[in-house]
C-alpha cells in the first residue's frame, strides 16, 4: 500500500515537474502586463532608425526611460497596432501605411502646442507633400525621407544613366537587381509609362506587370538591402537603391555613382511620427517627437543613418564634414523631390491586387 | 577501390566545410559588406563583446535550448516508460502523435502555434518560443529514449525493489544509468534543435526578443555585423575542441583498456 | 504487479501536451482555413489557395525536393557504407568530423553558399585562377538544391547510418561466398535491409526541403519561388492569415501521405520480425 501511495505521490511529482515550467511560463505572461510606469514611452520604430547616443541623450535630459522595439516591414508593423496587442506610445510607420492606419482609425491628432520644434524647424516643403497621405498633417511629423533612384557601377556601365529604361537593357542581363515587394517593383514600369504609383486600374497595372515578366530574364535577384552588398562587391552593376542608402555605399567602392530621380519619376517616400489612439504616455510620447526635431539631435540621427532630413536646421551643423556630391544627395535641390509622387494606401482590394500580380511575375 | 573511398570521404568533406571556412575567413575582413575582401582585422571580435543585441540573442537562444533541451527529454522519459506497458494499437498512437511535429513541415508546426497562441490570448514572447521549442525538441527526444526505454529489462529493476528498494531509489541508481546514453543523446539532440531552428522561432516571437538564428535573419536584410561571424567562429572551436578532446579520451580510453585486457590473456 | 498499472498514469502529461500542443495548434489552422472573412465555414479561401500561381510554385517546390532528396540519398548511401567499414578504428572520428558543422547556425552556412556561388564568388575565383570558365550557379535553382542537399544531408545520413550498422556482417560475407558481386550484394541484400532507414531518411529531407523559404530567398535571389515563401508572405507582408492556412493546409496532406508511408513500413518491419 505505502508502495503505491509514493508511486501515485511520484507520478504527480514528474507530471508537476513537466507542467509547472509551463504554467510558470503562462503566469508570466499575464504578469508582465501589470507592470505601470509613468515615466517611459514606448517606441516602436524600424531597426537602425535611432542613433542609440540620442536616446540616451533624451533620457538623461528628460529622465523618460525610453522602451524600444523595432520592426523590420510597415506590414509586420500593422498587425501589432491593430489587435492592440502591446500599448505603443509612438510609432515611426511610412506614408501609405501613415495613411492606412487613419483610415482605420488607429491614431490619435497630435497636440502642436506641445511640438515647438516641429512647428519651427520642418520644412515646409515636406509637410506639403505629406498632405498626400495626412491631409491637413494632423497626425504625422516627417523623420527621415528620400528617393528611389539607381545606383550604377561605374566601371560596368559607361553610358549616363537617366532613365528606368536602362533596367530593361538587354546588355545589362544578369547585372540588374530590383526591390522586392510589389509597390516598389511595379512603380518602376508605371512610371515608364507614365502612370500614378498610386493606380488601380488593372489594365495599367497588367501593362505595368506584363513588363516586369519582360524584365525578369535580366534581373539577377531581387532583393531588400541586401542589394547593398551586391553593389558594393561588384557582383551586380546596376540596382534600385533608397537614397538614404546611397552615401554610405558610394563610400564603400569608388566605382559606384548614383542617379537619385530617373527622369520618368520617382517615388518620394516619407517616414513620420505617429501617436496611436490606445496611447498610454501621450505627454511623453509628443516629449519624444519633439526632442527628434531638435536640431542638433536631427543632425546626430541624419549623421549615424545617412537618411535625408526634413529638419531645416540641420544642413549648416553638418555641411562642412560632407562633400558635394554627398550634399547632394542628402540635401536635393527642391526641383529634384517637387512634383514626386508618394505612395497612398489604395484599399484591401487593391492591394491584393497588387500581391496578385506580383505573384505572376515571380511565379513566371 | 580504397583511393576511392578516402577521396570520396575528402570530398564529402570539403562540401560540408567549405561553408564554414568562409564564414571563418569572413569573420577576418575588414570590411563590413560581405564577399569584398579589403584586408585582415580582428576588430569584430573585440566589438563582439560589446554588441549588446547579440550577446541578448545568445543569451536567449543557450537559455531557450537548454530549458527546452530538458523540459522535452523529461517528457519523453516520462511519456516512454508509460508507452512499455501499452498495447500495440495505443503506441502506435502516441507515437503517431509525438511524430507529428517531426513529419509535419516546419513552417505549419509554426503557423499553427502562433494561431494557438494568439487564440489563447498569450503575449507572444520568450514563453512561447520556448513552448514551441518544446514541442519541436519533444520527437527528437522520443526518438533517442523510446527504444531504450522499451529494451530495458526488468530483471534488475524488480531485483532492486525486491531487495527493498523505494520505485524512486531502483529507478534512479538502477534503471537511470543503463538510460544515460539516450539521455545525453536527447539533451544534445534537443538543444541542437532549438538551438538552429529558425522558422518556428521567426512565427512564435514577439517585437523585441530574438534568438541568433531571427537575429541573424534580420541582418540578412540589413547586412549582417560581422560580430555574428566572430561569434560563430569562436562557438566553431569551442565545439570542435571539445570533439577533439573527447576522441582522444576516448582513443586513450580505448588503449588502456585494450592493454588491460592484453595483460590478462 | 499491481503499480505497473499506475505506470499509465506517466502517460498523462503526454496526452495533456499532445492535445493542447499537436492537436489544438492544426485544429486553428484548419479553423482558420475553412473560415471567411467573418468567420462562418466556407472553402472559398481553400479555393483560392488552389490557383493556378500557387500550384505552380508547389509544383516547383516538390520538384526541387524531390531532386534535393535524391542527391542526398546517392550521396549520403555510400558515405554510410564508407562509415560502416570504419566502424573499429577512426570511425567515431570520421562521425564526429560529419556531425560539426551542424553546430554551425544553417542560416550563415547557407549565407555563405551564396559567397561560394557568385558570380564573383570562391568558387568562380578558384575556377578562373585554374583558367577554367566561371559558372552561373547563384539565383537559378541549381543554388537552391545546392543549399538543401548542404542542409539536409545530415537528416538522410542519421537514419541511413542507423539502418546500415545494424546490418550483420555475416550476411554480407554470405552473399559474397555465395558469388554475389558489389552490385548484387547491394541490390538484394543491402537496399532490402536498409529500407526502412532510406524511406525515413527521405521523408525527413523531403519535407524539409519541400517548405524551406530561407534558402530559396537567399541562394534563389527571389527570383524562384516557392511555396514555403508564399506562405511566408501570406503570414507577413500580405496580411492574409486565412489564405496562409488554406496553403498550409495543403501542405498537411503531405505529412498525411508520409505518416501513411511511415505506418506501412513499420508494419511490414513488425511482420518481418515476426
Amino acid at each position: 500500500m505505502n508502495s503505491k501511495f509514493s508511486l501515485w505521490r511520484r507520478a504527480l511529482l514528474a507530471a508537476l515537474l513537466v507542467l509547472v515550467p509551463v504554467l510558470c511560463a503562462g503566469c508570466d505572461m499575464f504578469a508582465e502586463e501589470e507592470e505601470e510606469d509613468d515615466n517611459v514611452v514606448y517606441v516602436y520604430s524600424w531597426g537602425d532608425y535611432l542613433d542609440p547616443e540620442v536616446m540616451e541623450q533624451f533620457e538623461a535630459e528628460t529622465g523618460i526611460h525610453v522602451v524600444l522595439d523595432e520592426f523590420d516591414t510597415n506590414e509586420s508593423m500593422y498587425p501589432r497596432i491593430k489587435e492592440g496587442a502591446e500599448a505603443y506610445d509612438v510609432l515611426c510607420p511610412s506614408d501609405y501605411m501613415i495613411q492606412k492606419l487613419i483610415e482605420n482609425d488607429l491614431l490619435q491628432p497630435l497636440n502642436y502646442a506641445q511640438l515647438p520644434n516641429a512647428r519651427q524647424y520642418i520644412g515646409q516643403d515636406y509637410l506639403q507633400q505629406s498632405e498626400a497621405f495626412d491631409p491637413g498633417n494632423r497626425y504625422a511629423i516627417p523623420y527621415c525621407w528620400g528617393l528611389v533612384g539607381i545606383m550604377y557601377n561605374t566601371k560596368l556601365v559607361d553610358e549616363p544613366v537617366d532613365s528606368w529604361s536602362i533596367l530593361w537593357e538587354p546588355k545589362y542581363k544578369g547585372e540588374i537587381l530590383m526591390q522586392d515587394s510589389a509597390r516598389d517593383a511595379f512603380m518602376i514600369p508605371l512610371k515608364m509609362l507614365g502612370y500614378s504609383m498610386n493606380t488601380t486600374d488593372p489594365a495599367q497595372l497588367a501593362q505595368a506587370r506584363d513588363m516586369l515578366i519582360q524584365q525578369k530574364p535580366l534581373v539577377q535577384a531581387y532583393g531588400v538591402d541586401d542589394i547593398r552588398d551586391k553593389l558594393s562587391s561588384g557582383e551586380a552593376a546596376l540596382g534600385v537603391i533608397f537614397s538614404g542608402e546611397a552615401i554610405n555605399l558610394l563610400e564603400s567602392n569608388p566605382d559606384l555613382a548614383y542617379q537619385m530621380a530617373p527622369k520618368e519619376g520617382t517615388n518620394a517616400w516619407i517616414d513620420g511620427w505617429v501617436i496611436p489612439k490606445n496611447a498610454r504616455h501621450v505627454a511623453n510620447a509628443h516629449r519624444f517627437i519633439d526632442f527628434l526635431c531638435r536640431p542638433d539631435i536631427a543632425a546626430k540621427n541624419f549623421e549615424a543613418l545617412g537618411y535625408s532630413t526634413p529638419n531645416t536646421g540641420v544642413r549648416e551643423l553638418v555641411e562642412e564634414d560632407m562633400e558635394d556630391e554627398e550634399l547632394a544627395i542628402a540635401f536635393p535641390e527642391p526641383e529634384v523631390y517637387l512634383g514626386q509622387e508618394t505612395y497612398q494606401y489604395l484599399g484591401e482590394a487593391a492591394d491584393k491586387l497588387y500581391t496578385k500580380l506580383w505573384l505572376q511575375v515571380k511565379t513566371e | 577501390m580504397a583511393k576511392l573511398k578516402k577521396g570520396y570521404l575528402a570530398l564529402i568533406m570539403l562540401f560540408l566545410y567549405a561553408p564554414i571556412f568562409v564564414l571563418i575567413a569572413q569573420s577576418f575582413n575588414a570590411s563590413r559588406y560581405r564577399g569584398h575582401w579589403t584586408g585582415f582585422t580582428w576588430e569584430w571580435y573585440g566589438a563582439l563583446f560589446e554588441n549588446e543585441d547579440i550577446l541578448a540573442a545568445l543569451l536567449n537562444t543557450l537559455s531557450i535550448g537548454v530549458t527546452a533541451a530538458v523540459c522535452a527529454t523529461i517528457l519523453a522519459l516520462v511519456t516512454a516508460i508509460a508507452m512499455r506497458r501499452m498495447d500495440m494499437r495505443m503506441r502506435t498512437l502516441f507515437n503517431g502523435v509525438a511524430n507529428i511535429p517531426l513529419l509535419n513541415a516546419d513552417i505549419v508546426t509554426g503557423i499553427s502555434l502562433m494561431l494557438l497562441f494568439l487564440g489563447l490570448g498569450l503575449q507572444l514572447g520568450y514563453d512561447t518560443i520556448l513552448l514551441a521549442h518544446i514541442v519541436i525538441c519533444l520527437p527528437y527526444a522520443m526518438l533517442c529514449i523510446l527504444p531504450q526505454v522499451l529494451g530495458l529489462d526488468d530483471v534488475c529493476y524488480e531485483a532492486a525493489l525486491d531487495l527493498g528498494a523505494s520505485p524512486f531509489y531502483a529507478f534512479r541508481k538502477v534503471v537511470l544509468p543503463e538510460l544515460r546514453p539516450g539521455i545525453m543523446a536527447a539533451l544534445l539532440l534537443s538543444f541542437v534543435m532549438s538551438a538552429d531552428d529558425f522558422i518556428v522561432t521567426y512565427f512564435t516571437k514577439g517585437a523585441g526578443i530574438d534568438t541568433l538564428t531571427t537575429e541573424i535573419y534580420a541582418e540578412l536584410k540589413l547586412g549582417i555585423h560581422p560580430e555574428m561571424y566572430a561569434l560563430s567562429t569562436l562557438f566553431f572551436v569551442a565545439v570542435a575542441v571539445l570533439t577533439v578532446l573527447l576522441v582522444v579520451n576516448y582513443r586513450v580510453l580505448r588503449k588502456y583498456r585494450g592493454r588491460r585486457q592484453e595483460v590478462r590473456a | 504487479m499491481h503499480n505497473y498499472a499506475l505506470r499509465r498514469l506517466f502517460g498523462v502529461p503526454f496526452v495533456i501536451w499532445g492535445v493542447l500542443f499537436v492537436l489544438l495548434p492544426l485544429f486553428f489552422v484548419l479553423q482558420q482555413g475553412l473560415t471567411d472573412a467573418e468567420g462562418a465555414f466556407s472553402l472559398a479561401t481553400l479555393g483560392e489557395a488552389l490557383q493556378w500561381e500557387y500550384l505552380k510554385a508547389l509544383g516547383l517546390s516538390v520538384g526541387l525536393a524531390l531532386v534535393s532528396t535524391v542527391i542526398c540519398l546517392i550521396l549520403g548511401y555510400p558515405l554510410c557504407l564508407i562509415l560502416r567499414e570504419h566502424r573499429q578504428q577512426n570511425g567515431l572520428l570520421i562521425f564526429l568530423l560529419f556531425l560539426l558543422p551542424l553546430w554551425m547556425n544553417s542560416l550563415l552556412t547557407t549565407m555563405a553558399w551564396q559567397t561560394i556561388l557568385e558570380r564573383h564568388g570562391v568558387l568562380n575565383m578558384l575556377l578562373g585562377a585554374l583558367s577554367l570558365p566561371a559558372l552561373n550557379i547563384v539565383n537559378t535553382p541549381a543554388a537552391i538544391v545546392i543549399g538543401m542537399v548542404y542542409n539536409f544531408l545530415p537528416y538522410m545520413v542519421l537514419p541511413l547510418y542507423v539502418a546500415i550498422v545494424k546490418v550483420d556482417n555475416s550476411v554480407i560475407e554470405a552473399a559474397r561466398d555465395l558469388g554475389a558481386t558489389h552490385w548484387q550484394t547491394l541490390r538484394y541484400v543491402l537496399l532490402p535491409l536498409t529500407r526502412a532507414g532510406i524511406i525515413s531518411g527521405c521523408t525527413m529531407v523531403f519535407i524539409p526541403a519541400l517548405t524551406t523559404f530561407v534558402i530559396s530567398a537567399l541562394l534563389g535571389g527571389n527570383k524562384v519561388l516557392l511555396i514555403g515563401n508564399i506562405i511566408e508572405q501570406e503570414f507577413t507582408a500580405a496580411y492574409d492569415w486565412q489564405l496562409g492556412s488554406a496553403l498550409s493546409m495543403v501542405l498537411m496532406v503531405f505529412i498525411i501521405l508520409n505518416m501513411i508511408v511511415e505506418f506501412f513500413t513499420s508494419a511490414q518491419q513488425r511482420k518481418e520480425a515476426v
